[in-house]
């Protein structure tokens, strides 16, 4: 039997119907039309489906869609404000920080969450807060010269 | 006009990227889309004795269920595209769903087509099919013993080529030589795991007969033209699409027959179907690379001059030979046993091997890091044998500078190159001699530091179509460009590779808006669907920018030929009186008497004016076959430090001097370099396919298969050398895969190195800490 679920996605009140079952990352990319939010795996390794509830990174493919009810959900295509890119966003772009592009979104929000609590992060923090996202072609130097940047944006 | 050729813009296709706005296939949704999921097999090699597909058929939603049987004379099996001449080859076609016997693990069962992916998924559960479990073989050299269990028939040993190369005469030269060493080496098999799986979307116009494909899809053109044989289609009738691809590093590249698959699904139902792979689906149903068990020789005499090697490889090919699969082992490996040195006396034998195994193809350098591991690792061995330091060696055999272009005991003709030059650079920014004195240090203190070289070359810009013929390869190797012009002098630039990830909507620009003197932003690259642009091979072997770059710079120039004479005539002057100056055509000496490209857009487009002979319009098209493939090469030189209590190995530095030619845009060359190197440091160190003997794929998700994460991975210094390739009009080779080609051995040979002292001559990669430690305590060497 499909529930509604009533919360906030990139700001605004949205209401779907779901299966007790569905992951919040199926709901965002099938229901909302959210397809920023990428999904790479199916154990919770490579990242690529991380958004933020309340402000925080979590993986969307590890959290049921009726978890996320009544809570603000951020997914990559609520970063930038008002038509202006987010910092990261921008310094992904400056520093070469992607290549194909499919990690990208869970990169961002992951790094996003890390300098909203560390605005600051030396080279091995900002390492190590990203080792729950697999880029596959970057190599990761730029990603992190990325968030760098970012932070002293 | 300052010229973006050289410039590290920012590349053009981040905004949609870093937006959530990219179009990957997963993302697409049609009117009355369904799903398909394949049942797959979970034996190893198993005969299918009965299949019971009525619960999944009677389960609400589902929409239609497959079987082997079913698609019988209707979907053909997978065809292998690749079979190198001369190696009596055996290709078992691989049927699209398995109908008597399964091969391994992931091998395709049945087909489900529901209204949503849960239900799809749901369903293949409740087929009900009825295995004989046979024997299972996932050992590429055990597959070929007697009494090993036998995979298809009219193929003994499961041996399905035995490839030969040759040149000089190495036995002659193994008979007479003072020394010579010898090795065995397991070149582990990978998964290639791009992050983003596989996927199709398929739509079936009846009225028309017209089918479109999207597809994850290195090579848009090589699909079309597969499952036009696949499904009995003509190939007009088949539109391919591959928009965004989440990465390839060629698992991209095969034609499988999921996709086939997913296309007769939709003619069948009449409705268009989707289906995505999930990660464990991916890990056992999308190809593999690597899997070569080698036993290689180096012969020379004492003074360090190499002059002779030979090997006798076996290839796993997996239960069928994929697309490429033939020519991986083969023609990108065996011909490239010279490495960057003279070595006169050549002698390989390749078997490919069937085992009940997924699929083997390219991945990232594909046969090239496994002949350069190998060649690599014996110049070590060797030096070592002789008491020379393993820089001076590589030195004394290098092909020198002046005996370019040099033909190699394999008979490859390499195109250029300065590998002196690389290896001195590359010794001189790691500091070698520093470096040496330091480990003597650490070594009386009881650390052990090694130092590893690598001077590789590499065959890429996948290349002469004439050659392509010549060795077995199931299509031709040349590029394709569609300039055209609008009236108001946009350019949009059709091409038959398909970048993902690689930067060409940004490099390719960058050549177009060079040659007009246009803002890039008046230019636009469109790839990937085959109804748009012409035929082409590809992006794979480091050949877009080699080959694309050179059809496109090719047909740019035809556009700016055509617009000389309509410049000539609008000025009334003679072409040779006009010079190409800040974006457009001037009578030489009188800046006043111009005509600007947009100018000449819009009149050769409206043909108000045309001359005599000259046709309206403004467009060009251009095939560019290259002479010869482009060879690029470098040193790689990196320094660790092994803990000899726990096995783990730490990189110190690393240090690459690559050369790949021009640079179009250096900050994308950089980047394909440290992703490169990332991955082979991958490879080096934690990254391995694990069968257990009964064909169970025990890497079969991420969280077994040990993908490099930040955390782990060093920071790459990056260098370059510059040297011009004269086979195509950029003068460029390729840098996609040099990376990887050159790190697994690097940091091997530094690991191995840094052992040295306890006796250690080779650890088979990837040198994990508990490899390392076994080595350690195996040789017994008194780690204090």
């Amino acid at each position: 039997m499909k529930r509604t679920i009533e919360f906030f996605v990139n700001g605004e009140a949205r209401s779907v119907d779901v299966e007790p079952r569905a992951l919040l990352v199926h709901v965002l990319r099938d229901d909302l039309d959210l397809t920023g939010t990428h999904i790479g795996c199916d154990t919770s390794q490579c990242g690529a489906c991380t958004v933020h509830i309340d402000g925080r990174a979590v993986k969307s493919c590890n959290v049921l869609a009726v978890q996320a009810a009544g809570r603000r959900v951020t997914t990559i295509e609520g970063l930038a404000k008002n038509g202006k890119l987010h910092a990261l966003q921008n310094a992904f772009w400056e520093k070469h920080g992607l290549q194909c592009g499919f990690c990208t979104p869970g990169m961002i929000m992951t790094a996003a969450d890390l300098l909203a609590s560390n605005p600051a992060p030396s080279e091995d923090e900002i390492r190590h807060a990203l080792e729950g996202n697999y880029c596959r072609c970057t190599g990761y130097q730029n990603i992190v010269a990325a968030v760098k940047a970012a932070a002293g944006a | 006009m300052a010229t973006l050729f050289g410039s590290g813009i920012k590349r053009r296709e981040d905004p949609r990227l870093i937006t959530g706005e990219g179009s990957f296939v997963d993302d697409i949704k049609l009117y009355g889309l369904t799903y398909a999921a394949i049942l797959r097999s979970p034996h190893a090699h198993a005969k299918i004795k009965r299949i019971d597909a009525s619960a999944a058929k009677k389960t609400r939603g589902v929409i239609a269920v497959f079987t082997g049987r079913d698609i019988e004379g209707k979907v053909n099996p997978v065809p292998c595209a690749w079979n190198p001449p001369g190696c009596d080859i055996k290709t078992p076609p691989h049927p699209a769903l398995a109908v008597d016997t399964v091969r391994y693990v992931g091998d395709g069962v049945a087909l489900v087509v529901a209204e949503s992916r849960a239900i799809a998924r749901d369903a293949i559960d409740l087929i009900d099919v009825d295995y004989e479990p046979l024997a299972a073989v996932v050992d590429p050299e055990a597959a070929t013993r007697p009494g090993a269990p036998q995979l298809h028939d009219g193929i003994p040993s499961n041996i399905g080529f035995t490839w030969p190369v040759a040149g000089g005469d190495a036995d002659a030269a193994f008979d007479g030589a003072e020394v010579s060493v010898s090795l065995r080496i397991v070149q582990q098999r990978l998964l290639p795991t791009a992050i983003e799986p596989r996927a199709a979307v398929a739509s079936f116009n009846k009225a028309t007969g017209q089918l479109t494909l999207w597809a994850t899809s290195q090579n848009p053109h090589i699909h079309r033209f597969l499952c036009s044989l696949i499904l009995g289609i003509p190939e007009h009738r088949i539109r391919v699409i591959s928009p965004d691809v989440g990465g390839g590093f060629g698992s991209k590249i095969p034609t499988y027959a999921d996709e086939a698959l997913t296309a007769f699904a939709a003619m069948a139902v009449g409705r268009p179907v989707k289906w995505t792979e999930d990660r464990s689906e991916n890990y056992k149903a999308t190809i593999h690379g690597r899997d070569h068990v080698e036993y290689v020789e180096m012969c020379g005499s004492k003074d360090g001059t190499i002059t002779g090697l030979r090997t006798r490889v076996y290839a796993g090919l997996g239960a069928y030979a994929s697309t490429a699969g033939p020519g991986i082992p083969t023609i990108l490996h065996g011909l490239m046993y010279s490495g960057s040195y003279m070595i006169p006396n050549i002698k390989g034998t390749v078997y490919g091997v069937y085992t009940t195994t997924t699929p083997v193809d390219a991945y990232r350098g594909a046969g090239r890091p496994e002949a350069t591991f190998l060649v690599e690792r014996l110049v070590d061995t060797f030096a070592r044998k002789v008491a020379m330091d393993p820089a001076d060696v590589r030195r004394k055999n290098m092909i020198p500078a002046a005996k370019m272009p040099y033909t190699v005991a394999t008979g490859l003709t390499y195109d250029s190159g300065n590998y002196h030059g690389a290896l001195d650079k590359a010794l001189g920014l790691i500091d070698y001699k520093a470096f040496r004195a330091e480990q003597k240090k650490a070594r009386a203190e009881g650390r052990f530091l090694g130092i590893g070289l690598s001077s590789y070359t590499e065959i890429c810009g996948l290349g002469p179509s004439q050659v392509a013929g010549a060795v077995g390869f199931g299509g031709g190797l040349y590029e394709s460009a569609i300039v055209r012009v609008y009236p108001t002098g946009v350019v949009r630039v059709y091409i038959g590779v398909r970048p993902h990830g690689q930067g060409e909507e940004t490099t390719f620009a960058q050549i177009v808006a060079d040659e007009f003197g246009v803002p890039i932003e008046n230019v636009e690259i469109v790839a990937g669907d085959t109804e748009a642009t012409p035929q082409g091979w590809g992006t794979y072997g480091s050949r877009t920018t080699a080959v694309g770059g050179g059809a496109l710079k090719i047909a740019a120039v035809r556009v700016k030929e055509k617009i000389r004479k309509l410049a000539a005539h609008l000025l009334e002057v003679s072409d040779e009186d006009l010079e190409w100056k800040d974006g457009g055509f001037q009578v030489k000496g009188s800046p006043g008497q111009k005509k600007t490209f947009a100018d000449l857009a819009l009149m050769a487009n409206v043909a108000w004016n045309m001359p005599a002979g000259l046709e309206p319009g403004l467009e060009a098209s251009a095939f560019f076959d290259p002479s010869n493939f482009v060879f690029p090469y470098g040193t790689h030189i990196c320094t660790v430090e092994v803990d000899v209590e726990t096995g783990e190995t730490r990189i110190l530095r690393y240090v690459c001097v690559d050369d790949c030619g021009p640079h179009i845009n250096p900050m994308i060359v950089e980047g394909q370099v440290h992703g490169g190197v990332i991955q082979g440091i991958g490879e080096a160190l934690q990254e391995i396919a694990v069968y257990d003997d009964n064909g169970q794929l025990l890497t079969g998700t991420m969280m077994d298969y040990a993908v490099p994460r930040a955390s782990q991975m060093p920071k790459i210094e990056s260098h370059f050398t510059y040297t011009p390739s004269p086979v195509n009009p950029l003068g460029v080779k390729g840098i996609g895969e040099a990376g990887t080609i050159a790190s697994s051995v690097c940091v091997t040979n530094a690991i191995v190195d840094a052992l040295g002292p306890l006796g250690i001559t080779h650890i088979d990669k990837p040198l994990t800490p508990a490899r390392v430690w076994a080595a350690i305590q195996q040789a017994n060497g008194g780690a204090r």
